[in-house]
């Protein structure tokens, strides 16, 4: 500084000095300078933006790929649950259609029974009354002929008539109650006509429902086969949803798998030693968390091999003899290993009872050592039925895994989607914000050397307007 | 070629297999107890089978434990009262600490005053003891007033090693002449320190003995 002050005798003069000399230089070096900060906020702008649409292109990629990978998700979804449907309306006309031979017999029996007793039933008109021909002869016969004897035949008339009359009223009485039995008989078989209708017409309303399901299930695959914006969205939020859902389903499973690890930590260290390390952790631990790692395993196995979830191609394209031998296998290896951990839950609290007593003792306690307590059994028992429970219950994992595995996909993409959206914005952004720097500098730059430039500017004027006076003489 | 990639195949399976090889633990503790039998001390030895008892709770698997009473000659594995390596299986250690518990006992009971105080033998043996024990952590006990009183003809001015031991005097009582001179218990501790520190290992002193919690 004292340098740079001291080049005059004067402090002030060699500041001026200084300052004249540096405005000079820079006024000098103004238009490279310019060129180079335009060149410096160009490249850097132009990089930026060139990063940007690399990225926005990227984001572009994977937000197609997250749509094939939804859409082939969600015609497999659509796939299954359309081959389900169908699976129960095959069920339901296989099993309709197999009665329907008998039902038809039973019908046909019905109706022909029906119909005899409907014919039998049929009002027979009564005979003719037997006095109507006598009547018919009295009214014949000549009043000269007929006058003698004819109030014993009229009489006898009487008597016929009143007998017939009896006679035929019996009958009637006896045909009116014969046919009211055969309508009393018809009664149950309409019942069953009825009945056997109101199954049919039940097992059709099943499939007239199952029917409008698969219309709408086949209407949402076609959606998703044509790529439909609105099915990319259902099928997006279904899968966030899901996500979150298994997510949630999963952590609780995490938490039972906690609590059996605990249940069956303790006791191994029984059976594998509590003191030896394998890669830094207790051999105990990761035995006990072996054999769970193997009890899930094998609920994946079993739910594969029933077909409930499908992680594995393989297991699901067995044939299905040996798929069946396979649910066999892995349930009898999960029961066995369930079996396995309710003894060790056994064991534990056996051994807790034993540590417990022997720090009782060591205390000095050794009155309240005892082993055996009244409620001890309940304790042990629940113990013992978590044991067995939990290695089934860890079974249904398979289902929510399964939905996380592929929802996670899904979930990833869009979440690849976003941050690639932030950063493209970000180049772009900073793209702009170099532009408007560079130019920003440029001013800055300008800015001491204000002198010169106003004094180039005035020159400037002076020229033009010595050169348009010139122009004038000249005309 | 083909010898080549078997080679580094075998040598990939070996370094795989001797990563999961099980290995013993190696943070355990060996704890090695001195207790005084001498004169009127040996009517503390209650006091001691609580601390031992104590001791026992707090040890785990693969851990040694190993209690010896100071007599006359205390350099010797025939002043060993019980002791144990904790077995890695949970009911075999609880039974092992039983058993431990029971022999202390019936000694404490049994026991006979001595008329020399050996304390430098029986430092002695516990550094060879848990040597040979090979424990992380090593820790001698001394339940003495810390009073030494060797028979004529012992040498007992050895330098000891006690690099990574810890030497905790428990119940350091005061004698009747050090309640007429207290300087010749500040002495003795001051004594002890001294040898302990500068043979490397590390000197505490509990006499509280109602609170153990930092024992070990």
């Amino acid at each position: 500084m004292n340098f740079v002050l001291g080049i005059t005798p004067w402090p002030v003069l060699s500041a001026l000095f200084w300052i004249v000399l540096v405005v000079g230089a820079l006024y000098l070096a103004r238009p490279t300078a310019h060129r180079a900060i335009r060149a410096t906020a160009g490249s850097l702008h132009n990089s930026l933006k060139l990063a940007s649409r690399a990225v926005a292109q990227a984001e572009a990629n994977l937000a197609q790929r997250n749509r094939e990978v939804l859409l082939a998700a969600g015609r497999e979804a659509k796939e299954r649950i359309v081959e389900r449907e169908f699976d129960r309306v095959n069920d339901s006309v296989r099993k309709d259609l197999a009665n329907y031979a008998a039902l038809h017999r039973s019908l046909s029996g019905a109706i022909d029974r029906i119909e005899k007793d409907h014919q039998d039933a049929v009002e027979v008109p009564p005979d003719p009354p037997g006095w109507v021909k006598a009547v018919e002869a009295v009214a014949k016969i000549d009043s000269r002929e007929g006058r003698v004897g004819i109030s014993d035949v009229l009489g006898d008339i009487h008597k016929s008539l009143v007998k017939a009359h009896e006679e035929a009223l019996a009958a009637y009485r006896e045909a009116s109650a014969r046919r009211h039995a055969l309508l009393h008989r018809m009664q149950p078989e309409w019942r069953r006509v009825r009945q056997a209708l109101g199954h049919v017409q039940k097992s059709v309303d099943s499939l007239l429902e199952r029917s409008v399901a698969i219309d709408r299930h086949m209407q949402e695959y076609e959606d998703i086969v044509r790529g439909h914006d609105r099915a990319i969205s259902v099928l997006s939020s279904s899968s966030l949803v899901y996500f979150f859902v298994s997510a949630l389903v999963l952590a609780v499973a995490v938490g039972g798998a906690t609590i059996n690890f605990s249940l069956i930590a303790r006791p191994m260290a029984e059976m594998v030693g509590g003191t030896n390390l394998i890669g830094g952790f207790r051999t105990a631990d990761i035995a006990a968390l072996v054999i769970i790692m193997v009890e899930i395993s094998m609920g994946l196995f079993l739910m594969e091999s029933l077909r409930i979830t499908r992680l594995f191609p393989v297991i699901g394209a067995l044939p299905d003899k040996i798929r069946v031998r396979m649910v066999w296998i892995t349930f009898t290896i999960l029961f066995l290993l369930a079996s396995v951990e309710a003894g060790l839950a056994y064991m534990r609290e056996v051994l807790l009872q034993d540590e417990l007593a022997t720090n009782a003792l060591l205390r000095g306690e050794a009155e309240g050592a005892t082993l055996a307590g009244e409620y001890l059994w309940i304790t042990t028992a629940a113990q013992m039925g978590m044991g067995f429970i939990l290695p089934f219950a860890l079974t249904f994992v398979a289902i929510p895994l399964e939905t996380f595995v592929h929802s996670l996909r899904t979930v990833l993409g869009l979440a690849g989607i976003a941050l690639l959206r932030c950063t493209s914005l970000l180049f772009r952004v900073f793209g702009n914000v170099f532009r408007w720097v560079g130019l920003l500098a440029e001013q800055l730059y300008d800015l001491p050397l204000f002198i010169p430039l106003w004094l180039e500017a005035r020159i400037g004027v002076a020229q033009a307007k010595g050169s348009a006076r010139l122009g004038r003489v000249g005309t | 070629m083909r010898t080549g990639r078997r080679a580094a195949a075998t040598a990939a399976l070996v370094l795989v297999l001797a990563a999961c090889s099980p290995a013993e633990r190696k943070d355990n503790t060996g704890v090695y107890m001195l207790l005084d039998t001498s004169g009127t001390y040996a009517n503390e030895l209650e006091k001691a089978e609580h601390i031992i008892r104590h001791t026992l709770s707090r040890l785990d698997a693969s851990d040694s434990f190993a209690v010896a009473r100071i007599d006359t000659g205390s350099f010797s594995e025939k002043d060993i009262v019980a002791k144990t390596s904790f077995d890695d299986r949970p009911s075999t250690m609880n039974r092992q600490k039983r058993l431990f518990a029971q022999q202390v006992s019936d000694f404490v009971r049994n026991a006979q005053s001595s008329p020399y105080t050996d304390i430098t033998g029986g430092v002695l043996q516990a550094v060879e003891f848990l040597n040979e024990k090979g424990t992380r952590r090593k820790t001698i006990l001394i339940f003495s007033d810390l009073k030494e009183d060797l028979q004529e003809g012992y040498v007992r001015d050895i330098e000891l090693d006690l690099d990574g031991f810890d030497v905790i005097a428990l119940n350091v009582t005061k004698l009747r002449s050090d309640n007429v001179d207290p300087r010749e218990y500040l002495g003795r501790l001051a004594d002890w320190q001294t040898r302990v520190e500068k043979s490397g290992g590390r000197w505490r002193v509990i006499n509280d003995l109602d609170n153990l919690e930092g024992l070990l």
